[in-house]
């Protein structure tokens, strides 16, 4: 009868051959709890990612605009996937204060030309959600305040954007986003133009300025 | 110091929260070290395969929920939103279809294990008893889920199972509908039966702690069906059983992952992808197949309230077998007699089964009744007969010892004895 030593972890070991033993046991519980987290790992994932949004919420909504009835210096709201979007149609007094702002002067510098596309510079269009904690702000309707920049105005913090809506003033950190969107004609835009992935909490942030 | 625990745990930080709340220390008595029947078969892999698939039914089921509707007209869409366009949708909701399949399997060899080697005699019949209440509330469960698809068997089998408590008498019409929530199964039904689903099963999940710790105080039977005499019968649970579990576990896993990535809707029935249609029966209402035996046990009599009476009695019978069975022998090893009987519980109880997929209409009209009183006889006649008149076979001394020579005789000299595993 061999002695055997029970050793503090409960499993009595042969003297005669230990190294290969232990050798062998310390691989099987690696490789047994290398698999094991493999598996939960494949598990898991699927869960998570079930909750990502699904592929109907993915397909594009777009959304179509008649720029038509918009008067000069004023703006409408649409929706466009949940989200307020705010079209407004620039006086040639606003264009000039928004491309006249020195880059220096703003906290997210962004010259004017990048927020609107080209030829089209009356037109700026912007998803209304203020990108300090979300609330949609004021300077749309004709009642509305505009802030000191003469853009838009949010009740909820006193954040300020200007003409390009860009952040002036406020606890705010970016500029206004701008959505994907293309002009079908000089009077008609379609919001939201192709499959998109990896958006931020109120929008995708993109350059608009070759998306046509 | 005042009640505190005294821990042996030697992290800190473990340490301090055991002595507070003896955790860890639990999980060491309970499951690392707790003295188990060294003589375990495979059948005693699947009362944790039933816990697995519980937790798996869970988890499926709260993601499912995410994004599943409970209103009449969007309910069926819902369930083909998230198999189309829910990321994993379709992944989710056949292993949570499946899972119920897989469910019922573990626990129905679960409980002929326990029928076999009668592991619901003394001490064990709380144990035995509230494992019938699991039974019942795992069948509740299931038949409430079947109803959220909102298919045409879903919409028909509510109608025809809530319509069985018409059956009582007087007050059968005014119970059904307060169960419809109105005069007919529809919106009430279904949003009612949502919630109830998903209350249900954290009711399993609170029987089933009861149930193992119930078990925990008797400890476990074994496939010999006698008493640990000493600590030589037994082994420490960790890592004996925590590694053979894992294989029944693997084996287990390899079987759903089978149903699920390839015969998804083998067990299901094809008419449930129709959405349900109040002003057209399907030709045939079938239940899942772990209901055919009790369908088939309801139909097999003419009388309406006779037929609800056996199936709930088909049930309730179940909670008096520690004491209709009379032998003082567990394990059908040693109980010749009991030991056929049981292969013909088993092979009737699946003969009920394929009568229950059956219209009932000739000579399964017959085989179904047949069948039903050999049910009935078996538990409330031949149990107890049995236990009278059976000769067992003689018990081995102890589970270390279980050979004994044929014919009788002296038993062989005692064996040295070696140092058991540290517990």
């Amino acid at each position: 009868m061999m002695d055997e030593v029970v050793v503090a972890s409960g499993f009595p070991r042969a003297d005669h051959a230990p190294e290969e033993a232990v050798g062998k046991r310390d691989f099987l519980k690696l490789v047994t709890g290398a698999t094991a987290i493999v598996g939960l790992g494949a598990i898991i994932w699927p869960l998570v990612d079930m909750m990502n949004p699904s592929e109907d919420v993915l397909a594009l909504s777009s959304t179509e605009v008649d720029l038509k009835p918009i008067a000069e210096g004023m703006g409408i709201t649409v929706v466009w996937r949940g989200k307020p979007v705010f079209v407004r149609r620039r006086t040639a007094a606003e264009i000039k204060q928004a491309v006249d702002t020195p880059l220096s002067a703003l906290s997210d510098p962004q010259p004017d030309s990048v927020r609107v596309k080209p030829g089209h510079a009356e037109w700026i269009i912007v998803v209304g959600i203020c990108t300090h904690l979300g609330c949609v702000p004021l300077g749309n309707k004709p009642t509305d305040p505009r802030g000191e920049w003469g853009g838009w105005f949010c009740p909820c913090h006193g954040s300020q954007y200007d003409t390009a809506g860009r952040v002036r003033h406020g606890p705010a950190p970016l500029n206004l986003y701008i959505p994907p969107y293309q002009y079908m004609s000089d009077t008609r835009i379609t919001i939201g133009a192709g499959h998109q992935e990896g958006c931020g909490i109120s929008g995708c942030r993109e350059a608009v300025a070759g998306n046509g | 110091m005042a009640g505190l625990i005294k821990s042996e745990q030697t992290n800190p930080v473990l340490s301090w929260i055991d002595s507070r709340l003896p955790i860890f220390t639990m999980m060491e008595t309970e499951y690392r070290r707790f003295p188990t029947p060294k003589n375990f078969n495979y059948f005693w892999n699947f009362g944790a395969l039933a816990t697995v698939a519980l937790a798996i039914m869970i988890l499926t089921g709260i993601f499912l929920a995410m994004d599943y509707q409970p209103n009449e007209g969007m309910a069926f869409d819902s369930v083909q939103r998230i198999m189309r366009d829910v990321n994993y949708g379709w992944l989710v909701r056949y292993v949570h279809m499946n899972g119920a399949s897989m469910f019922f399997i573990a626990t129905y060899i679960h409980i002929f294990r326990g029928l076999y080697y009668g592991s619901y005699k003394y001490p064990r019949e709380l144990l035995w008893m509230l494992g019938v209440v699991l039974l019942i509330l795992m069948i509740a469960t299931a038949f409430l889920g079947y109803v959220l698809p909102w298919g045409q068997m879903s919409y028909w089998a509510a109608t025809v199972i809530t319509n069985l408590f018409s059956a009582i008498p007087l007050v059968g019409g005014s119970i059904v509908q307060w169960l419809w929530g109105g005069f007919a199964v529809g919106n009430p039904t279904l949003n009612r039966f949502y919630s109830l689903h998903y209350l249900l099963p954290f009711l399993i999940l609170g029987v089933v702690v009861l149930h193992v710790a119930a078990l925990h105080i008797t400890g476990s039977n074994n496939p010999l069906g006698i008493d640990v005499k000493s600590p030589q019968d037994t082994v420490p649970f960790h890592p004996y059983y925590t590694v053979k579990d894992s294989v029944g576990l693997c084996v287990f896993l390899i079987v759903f992952a089978i149903l699920v990535f390839f015969a998804p809707n083998y067990l299901g029935h094809p008419d449930n992808y129709i959405p349900a249609n109040p002003l057209s029966t399907p030709p045939e209402i079938v239940p899942e197949w772990y209901f055919l035996p009790f369908y088939a046990i309801l139909r097999s009599v003419p009388d309406k309230l006779g037929g609800v009476s056996l199936l709930f009695g088909a049930l309730i019978v179940l909670f008096f077998v520690p004491w209709l069975d009379t032998s003082p022998v567990r394990s059908a090893r040693f109980r010749p007699i009991y030991r056929q009987l049981m292969m013909v519980l088993v092979i009737d109880v699946i003969l009920l089964g394929v009568v229950g997929s059956h219209r009932p209409e000739g000579i399964w009209i017959t085989i179904g009744r047949l069948a039903t009183a050999y049910y009935f006889v078996h538990f409330l006649f031949l149990l107890p007969i049995l236990g009278k008149i059976e000769h067992p076979l003689p018990l081995p001394e102890s589970i270390s010892r279980p050979v004994v020579p044929l014919g009788g005789g002296p038993l062989p000299g005692p064996a040295p004895a070696k140092p058991m595993e540290q517990p």
